[in-house]
């Protein structure tokens, strides 16, 4: 597979180490009074979609940038790629 | 001899050699095939189920039947195809799947048996009675198991690995492919073209014709010139494209040397990683027979190969050749082949057509209407029964070639799941439109067979792939060549009270399909597992359509209804050794060194791999014959006086910036936050899911600048966590790591005596207690400037320090310090007095945090702290793994004899031992030269409030039994005053 890294274009997917669910960065509001049972989701519950699905790709041969890569998971087409930290940015 | 005029062999250039003992002849450009048919050897191996006389069948990679073994000793491979190996002088090749000789093998006597070895006979026959599976069936199932032999010897050769990244792969380098690589590369587009034959050329090799009023061999040399010439071509000939892969990447393995008789100095076959941004599949076609009677014995081949063998090796397929030669087809490229052997001058007794209206194309006679019904012959055909209208006549021949159609090689087109489609016209599974993104299909491989056809598409086909890529092409004219006749109609197999073989190389039957289908095995997934059908070596390429017909007519549907064969790479077999590309032994990963490796090994030390690392095990002197002398030499200079170690392995993260003190504070399950500049606190991280993963120091060296460190395991799995909580949980935190790991050698100065030796490299730093007390940190210099940081640190419990310098400077430092210290016997140690030097201390490490260890197992529960929210730490707090009672001690055996051994369970006086009274278990356990015996850590429920107490630790695989007694896992200096002295 290839990946195209944001800022450094098409890289081989040898270079990267794959963590999964982008899900990963919404960590729970650790002061909520649930906070146990939504941890425990956090940390133990995925979606296994077949089809689309946003995950974590981590450049640990490159730049160490983290990824959240879209990539449909039946035919390995990544159809959209951005730095983690932009996007957690965002959901902040 | 079977030896005509012609071909594309070199007549002056003779190769010896030999097949099972006997010496031959052949000609440079042979193939180990051409070259035995051209000796007369028809007879080249045994079948594997009911090792039934087999002879060569092909003339490509297809082969079901010519397996042999070739070379020997460690170069010995087995299943090798003869079909596709180039002649070399003194090859060496042997027949497989035989007991006693090729001509008379023992196991024969299986084709005998065969009414009981039909389709599912290992399901049904070795089912009972249960005890058997084990012991009586599995291993004769598998002796028999299995073809060729390996040689059980480490494999000589090399092999190398490469990439490539053209605009444009070409996969085949026939009619089409050299027409579409030519029409791309004239564009100005980057191609590559591979073949996995010799040479380049394709169909056209075998088949003479015509191409713009020339041969078409003048054709293809010309195109070849042509290509050579150009800088953005690359020509692959011996390269099988094998995968195609995600976005582009293809497999691919070239054959270097193989073919040489001494491998020239060369690797044996590269492993190539073909990126391409358009590919054009034109892999052309594999022709597939017609099941009958007795169709298996040797001297009856596809017609196609027979052309073959006649065109470009100038070979006939009977071992007498005034003996004549029939075809047997459906089609009318079967009598393309009549009319080569016309041409040749070999006698053609004449096409046996199925079809009710053929007639002949040449100087031969055609039986319309007929088909064949039986063969005879002693391990070589002799004769065949025509059967016309009812009437049957046995017929000599000499050899027979059989043509039923040819089927498009879809196999890579098809590795992203995409099933070809049927084509009722070209009676035949042509691609869909579901080829791998970026892949175009062009020529035979898409059913456009004919030399005209393939021609033109291969410039349509290019013209499509340069306009996705953005080129201009260039016009030009397409080359006038010659549409071959290709009629065909539907005939799949003559029905017969014999067996009729439909995969030969598993020897599948027309017989097994209907037994199959009999026994409602008709999916054709289930018919594959049931029967074996396209399951060896050859992955059915000449069988797997032929068996879908035959299933289809049983069940009265079509083809197209009954399924499609779904192909997965490789597309011919790939041997392991290539697929590593030379990544074996020594070379097998790479080796990180320690920065006083040189110094190390001046020693005589021995090594041990920790992790990527070579770090110094221990260091023998003169007179030491055992590990343990060395080892607790080492341990003792450590507690009396001082020794030196390199901890270099150990992580080391740099953390700076203005809220580095905030993120680590988040990343530590303790308190981080308070640390004050200068000084080092020992922390524990967590996973999220609240157990312990890793523990070290963080020392704060300014007031944004910390530095952390990991256990050597970890260093690369607690970087990558930190920068994702840094990345993905709190961007907004002004911090930065860096890996200094292998920037800064680290040394463990530790013993009584480490101050004193330290104070005589220190530059002006005072290092008293009392200026730098346990857990400070400073950046400073020693040896007259040099940059260096330095930890009051203790791993062994010892006064001890850690010591940093630039990595280039760690040898020298090392030297330097024994030198200085040779008055306070300074002793360098490795890795295992550091262990025993651990366990002494009761400091646990890997052996301990196996990733299902709490903080409180390790009895740091208290660290954990609850005031802040840190990664683990609300999970850390649930009901089971707050309630967890399993506790880190130490053990010392009751018999001081007896040894303590890692892995032993703990269970209480008196009990059995089985898993219902396990207590816990050693993790770590040493001869500790302070204690004078073995000791032990591990887990113990409730080990806190058992001290004293007496208990077994078994090791039921070795049938040990110690008895142990409960002690603090501080066998040295419990209350912690060396380190602070």
């Amino acid at each position: 597979m290839l990946i195209p890294h944001p800022l450094l274009g098409l890289r081989d997917a040898q270079e990267f180490t794959y963590l999964g669910d982008a899900n990963l960065l919404n960590r729970p509001d650790p002061t909520a009074p649930d906070a146990e049972a939504a941890f425990c989701d956090y940390v133990f519950l995925r979606d296994n979609p077949a089809g689309k699905h946003r995950e974590l790709w981590f450049h640990e041969q490159g730049d160490r940038s983290w990824l959240v890569v879209t990539r449909d998971t039946l035919t390995h087409e990544i159809s959209d790629v951005e730095l983690a930290t932009d996007v957690a940015r965002r959901g902040k | 001899m079977t030896r005509i005029q012609g071909g594309l062999i070199n007549r002056d250039k003779k190769l010896n050699f030999t097949f099972n003992g006997t010496s031959y002849q052949g000609f440079e450009g042979d193939t180990l095939a051409s070259a035995l048919l051209a000796n007369g050897v028809q007879l080249v191996g045994r079948s594997f189920k009911y090792h039934r006389p087999r002879g060569i069948y092909t003339a490509g990679s297809e082969e079901p039947n010519a397996l042999v073994e070739l070379g020997t000793g460690a170069r010995l491979e087995p299943n090798t195809r003869a079909t596709v190996v180039e002649l070399f002088e003194g090859l060496s090749a042997k027949s497989q799947n035989h007991m006693g000789s090729l001509e008379r093998d023992l196991l024969a006597v299986n084709d005998l048996m065969s009414p009981f070895l039909a389709a599912g006979f290992y399901y049904k026959t070795f089912m009972w009675p249960r005890v058997f599976w084990e012991k009586v069936y599995e291993p004769i199932i598998r002796k028999a198991a299995g073809l060729g032999s390996l040689s059980m010897l480490p494999d000589p050769d090399s092999y190398d690995r490469g990439f490539l990244h053209p605009d444009l792969l070409v996969i085949g380098g026939g009619a089409a492919g050299l027409m579409a690589a030519l029409t791309a590369a004239r564009a100005g587009a980057e191609v590559v073209i591979a073949d996995e034959d010799s040479r380049l050329g394709g169909r056209l090799l075998s088949e003479g014709g015509m191409i713009d009023d020339a041969p078409a061999l003048d054709w293809v040399a010309c195109v070849l010139d042509e290509l050579s010439s150009m800088t953005n071509v690359k020509l692959m000939a011996r390269t099988t494209v094998f995968g195609a892969y995600d976005h582009g990447i293809f497999g691919a393995v070239e054959r270097v040397s193989e073919h040489l008789a001494d491998g020239g100095g060369k690797v044996r076959q590269t492993y190539w990683r073909i990126t391409a941004k358009q590919t054009i599949l034109a892999s052309g076609a594999t022709e597939r027979h017609i099941p009958f009677a007795d169709n298996d014995r040797p001297g009856i081949m596809m017609a196609g190969a027979m052309r073959s063998y006649a065109n470009r090796w100038a070979v006939t397929p009977q071992r007498d050749n005034k003996a004549p030669v029939a075809i047997f087809t459906n089609n009318d490229d079967g009598h393309r082949t009549a009319m080569t052997l016309v041409e040749k001058g070999v006698p053609v007794l004449g096409v046996v057509d199925a079809r009710a209206n053929a007639s002949s194309f040449g100087e031969y006679e055609t039986f319309a209407n007929a088909t064949v019904t039986g063969s005879h012959g002693r391990k070589g055909l002799s004769s065949i029964e025509v059967t016309r209208k009812g009437s049957a006549q046995w017929l000599e021949c000499g050899a027979l070639g059989v043509s039923g159609g040819w089927n498009p090689n879809v196999h890579l087109a098809s590795h992203h799941r995409g099933r070809p489609v049927w084509n009722e016209d070209k009676l035949t599974f042509v691609p869909d439109n579901n080829a791998p993104k970026g892949m175009l299909i062009a020529g035979a491989a898409r059913g456009n067979g004919s030399t005209r056809e393939a021609l033109a598409d291969g410039v349509l086909i290019a013209k499509q792939a340069l306009m996705a890529l953005g080129i201009t092409p260039v016009s030009a004219a397409v080359p006038v060549a010659g549409e071959e006749a290709s009629a065909i109609e539907a005939f799949w197999h003559v029905p017969a009270k014999k067996r009729a073989w439909v995969d030969f190389q598993n020897d599948v039957t027309v017989k097994d399909i209907k037994l199959a289908h009999q026994e409602n095995m008709r999916p054709v997934e289930h018919l594959k597992r049931w029967t074996t059908l396209g399951m060896a070596t050859d992955q059915g390429k000449t069988s797997n359509v032929t068996a879908l017909a035959v299933m289809a007519e049983l069940s009265s549907q079509t083809i197209p209804e009954t399924g499609t064969t779904i192909f997965r790479p490789p597309y011919t077999p790939v041997s392991m050794g290539v697929l590593g590309g030379g990544d074996t032994g020594a070379n097998f990963r790479p080796h990180r060194l320690t920065p006083t490796d040189t110094f190390a090994k001046s020693q005589g030390a021995v090594f041990t791999e920790v992790g990527q690392w070579m770090r110094a095990q221990y260091f023998p002197q003169e007179g030491e014959t055992h590990w343990r002398q060395s080892v607790d030499r080492e341990a003792l200079a450590v507690r009396s006086s001082v020794g030196i170690c390199d901890v270099t392995t150990l992580g080391k993260i740099d953390v700076q910036g203005k809220d580095a003190g905030e993120f680590l504070h988040r990343v530590y399950a303790n308190m981080m936050g308070t640390l004050k500049e200068g000084m080092v606190r020992y922390g524990l991280m967590l996973r999220e899911d609240g157990k312990l993963y890793d523990d070290g120091t963080c020392a704060r060296l300014g007031e944004n600048h910390y530095v952390v460190t990991t256990t050597t395991a970890n260093a690369g799995i607690v970087f990558q966590r930190m920068e994702f909580a840094r990345q993905c949980l709190w961007p907004d935190l002004d911090v930065t790591l860096i890996s200094t790991t292998d920037a800064w050698a680290q040394f463990a100065i530790a013993g009584p005596n480490s101050r004193k030796l330290l104070e005589r490299v220190m530059d002006d730093m005072d290092i008293s207690n009392e200026a730098f007390p346990f857990m400070a940190c400073r950046a400073t210099t020693v040896c007259g400037g040099l940059r260096a940081r330095l930890f009051r640190i203790s791993f062994s419990g010892e006064l001890a320090f850690e010591l940093a310098v630039p990595a280039r400077y760690g040898n020298a430092l090392m030297e330097r310090l024994l030198n200085l210290g040779k008055d306070l016997n300074a002793t360098p140690y490795g890795t295992e007095a550091l262990g025993v030097l651990r366990i002494e201390k009761g400091h646990s490490t890997g052996n301990e945090l196996t990733g299902q260890t709490t903080a409180a197992m390790i009895g740091l529960g208290k660290m954990v702290s609850a005031k802040k929210d840190s990664i683990g730490s609300i999970m850390s707090r649930r009901e089971g793994l707050a309630n967890e009672t399993l506790r880190l001690v130490g053990f010392e055996p009751i018999d001081s004899n007896q040894p303590v051994v890692t892995g032993s369970h703990l269970i209480n006086l008196g009990d059995p031992v089985d898993l219902e009274h396990d207590q816990g278990w050693i993790t770590s356990a040493a001869y500790s030269p302070h204690v004078g015996s073995s000791i032990g850590l591990g887990y113990l429920q409730n080990g806190d409030q058992r001290m004293g107490e007496e208990i077994v630790a078994a090791n039921p695989l070795e049938g040990q039994s110690v008895r142990v007694r409960v002690v603090s896992a501080h066998f040295v200096d419990p209350k912690g005053e060396r380190l602070r002295d």
